[in-house]
């Protein structure tokens, strides 16, 4: 990394930390002030987002592996987590390690199926795997999940410190902690010898079999790797919405996270980073100007797309898919080419 | 265990499997033929089962045989068309980016979910039928509603159609081989992309029809159904072995009987998760599917 890069990295790194004490307005991006309960809410969301995008991409971007599976590890540490402080009444301690072991062994069993297929079937059954928990989490087996009303934490599950709205900054700091340790880890993966093993994978499995390496192992520990940092960001979102819900277990959630990780660039981790927040931020401004007030006064053929987020951001992932395959990580290094 | 409900259970069980069948055909060709997990199928599901409903609304002054038939053909249209477009203007661009065209095919089918709920909202339609498909036949003691039996007789039309078309034709000759090794094809000369337009439009008409039928086996329309569909009809195709149509339809008979038997008789659920072990099972058995080869 460039000297002007870390310089860069290392200011915005400060600023974000300091965000809570910083009253600025930026009419337009925001509407109310940086620092107002509402917006580091969307902001940590937004970090939370960025950690999973970055989790997919350590699996898509580095090993090859397209899954369609990966929300279900998102929901694992969601709801292991909530289950453990809501029904089982465990400590915030207790909640996090139970999450930890499932966050583990769920994907090193299913990973260890799953793997042993390629490409789309690989696909295929990793979304099956995601289905078949999607079907177990609306079904609320002995009560356990809330089915379609989810779960929610309660005012006493959680210490003082991280509920109400008054205490938001303390989210936001776990948020912005989580996203800087999963940046950290898959970062340090992704240099070490395993990851250039996972990138030699990417690009011809075969060839690391004549090596005389085993692909499967490599590509397990990723899986299992980018599936535990999902599940940490899934403990994350429980605190911040106060519970979990279905609808992180869907099949579409999945895709949603596919939608982040190519509109930010597949392959660079940082890329994905920004990906996942600018996605989770859009998808709350565009709510904003489905109800604007110039949108709602449109004819219906104009007004009925603009008021739809989702139709919005799955025509810029459509247009980015065709255009700018790299997505903005891609856009952002052609137009200032490197420093060193 | 009644022997009526037995007979019941196996006979929406069937069409269960038929409607999974409308969306697998497809499915399983494009990815035979063209390699390409087509997420945007379950959108043409939803296409159908909309444009039918439109149009059989537009025209409920008419008879409900007339209405219904207009829908019917509304859906079939709209599925092939959606299809046939998408495969046209999305997909060519990105022949040479494999995994660029799985991300299309999940682009179009969010844009179209999102169309959808935007334009007809979240809640489930009712579906007008004529009195004859909302009618009963006993069967062995089990009154079955006729429209089940109607999508049942739906997909064995569009099963012998497919066969015959893959075993009669010169394009299905083309597509059959194309599913066998499509670089030989091109090599011979052959112009598979008019081949690749064509497996789109068929898979997008059948899917269009399965819900346009959907809508006559269920009684309602929604958004999301189109999404089950295709994760089942996925899990149908791989069991089935990608690429065999013979074997979608057979592993879409298994998956909705046992479907419809364990919801029954164990727990509602118990069949859905069961289905996804099964294919887990299969995979673990054989990996190329039971009709398939070992993918390459």
């Amino acid at each position: 990394m460039s000297r002007r890069v870390l310089a860069i990295a290392l200011v915005v790194l400060a600023l974000l930390i300091a965000l809570p004490w910083i009253g600025l307005r930026l009419p337009g991006v925001f509407e109310q002030p940086l620092d107002a309960p509402g917006t580091l809410n969307v902001l940590a969301l937004c970090f939370v987002f960025g950690t999973l995008a970055l989790s997919y991409d350590l699996l898509f971007g580095y090993v090859g592996l397209l899954s369609f599976g990966h929300a279900l590890y998102f929901a694992t540490g969601a709801y292991v987590f909530a289950i453990a402080l809501t029904r089982l009444h465990a400590s915030i301690a207790g909640a996090l390690v139970l999450t930890a072991v499932a966050a583990f062994v769920l994907p090193l069993v299913l990973g260890a199926i799953c793997l042993r297929m390629r490409d789309i079937p690989f696909a295929m059954v990793t979304l099956a795997f995601a289905e078949a928990g999607s079907i177990l989490v609306m079904q609320n087996p002995f009560g356990l999940t809330g089915g379609e009303e989810g779960l929610s934490l309660g005012a006493d599950a959680l210490p003082a410190p991280l509920v109400g709205v008054p205490n938001t900054h303390n989210l936001y700091w776990i948020a912005l902690a989580l996203l800087l340790v999963a940046y950290a880890v898959a970062r340090r993966a992704v240099d070490s010898p395993a990851g250039s093993v996972w990138q030699a994978i990417r690009e011809n499995e075969r060839r690391i079999s004549v090596l005389g390496l085993n692909p499967y192992l490599f590509k397990l520990g990723a899986f299992v790797l980018s599936a535990m940092l999902a599940s940490a960001a899934g403990v994350v979102y429980v605190l911040l919405q106060g519970g979990a819900n279905p609808q992180i277990t869907t099949s579409g959630f999945t895709l949603a996270l596919l939608v982040m990780v190519v509109l930010g660039g597949v392959g660079t981790l940082w890329g994905a980073v920004l990906g996942g927040i600018v996605y989770e931020y859009l998808d709350f401004r565009l709510v904003a100007l489905a109800n604007a007030p110039a949108v709602q006064a449109l004819p219906a053929f104009a007004r009925v797309p603009l008021s739809e987020p989702l139709f919005l951001l799955g025509l810029l992932f459509i247009v980015l898919v065709l255009f700018v395959p790299g997505g903005l990580a891609g856009a952002l290094r052609r137009s200032a080419p490197a420093a060193h | 265990m009644h022997l009526s409900d037995v007979v019941l259970l196996l006979i929406t069980g069937l069409g269960l499997g038929a409607l999974y069948f409308l969306v697998a055909a497809g499915l399983s060709l494009i990815w035979g033929l063209m390699r390409v997990l087509n997420f945007a199928h379950g959108a043409f599901f939803t296409a159908g089962a909309y444009a039918g409903w439109s149009a059989s609304t537009a025209l409920s002054s008419a008879s409900p045989w007339m209405s219904w038939l207009a829908g019917l053909v509304a859906g079939i249209v709209a599925g092939g068309v959606f299809a046939t477009l998408t495969e046209v203007v999305l997909i060519r661009p990105l022949y040479a980016r494999p995994v660029g065209q799985v991300l299309m095919t999940v682009g179009v089918s969010l844009c179209a979910l999102a169309l959808v709920e935007g334009i007809y909202g979240n809640d489930p339609k009712q579906v007008a039928l004529p009195d004859a498909l909302t009618g009963t036949t006993a069967i062995l003691g089990a009154n079955i509603t006729n429209g089940r039996l109607l999508v049942i007789l739906g997909a064995v039309v569009v099963l012998v159609l497919l066969l015959l078309f893959l075993s009669r034709t010169r394009y299905g000759l083309i597509v059959r081989a194309g599913v066998e090794n499509r670089s030989m094809v091109e090599a011979l000369g052959i112009d598979v992309q008019r081949a690749f337009t064509l497996v789109f439009a068929i898979g997008g008409m059948a899917a269009g029809l399965g819900g346009v039928l959907a809508g006559a086996y269920y009684g309602t329309i929604d958004p999301v159904r189109g999404t089950s569909m295709l994760i089942f009809a996925f899990i149908v195709t791989v069991i089935g072995g990608l690429g065999s149509i013979a074997g979608s339809a057979v592993a879409a008979i298994i998956v909705g009987v046992l479907q419809q038997f364990l919801n029954f008789y164990a727990a509602a659920g118990v069949g859905d998760f069961a289905v996804v072990i099964l294919l887990a099972v299969t995979l673990l058995a054989r990996p190329g599917g039971i009709w398939g080869r070992a993918p390459g």
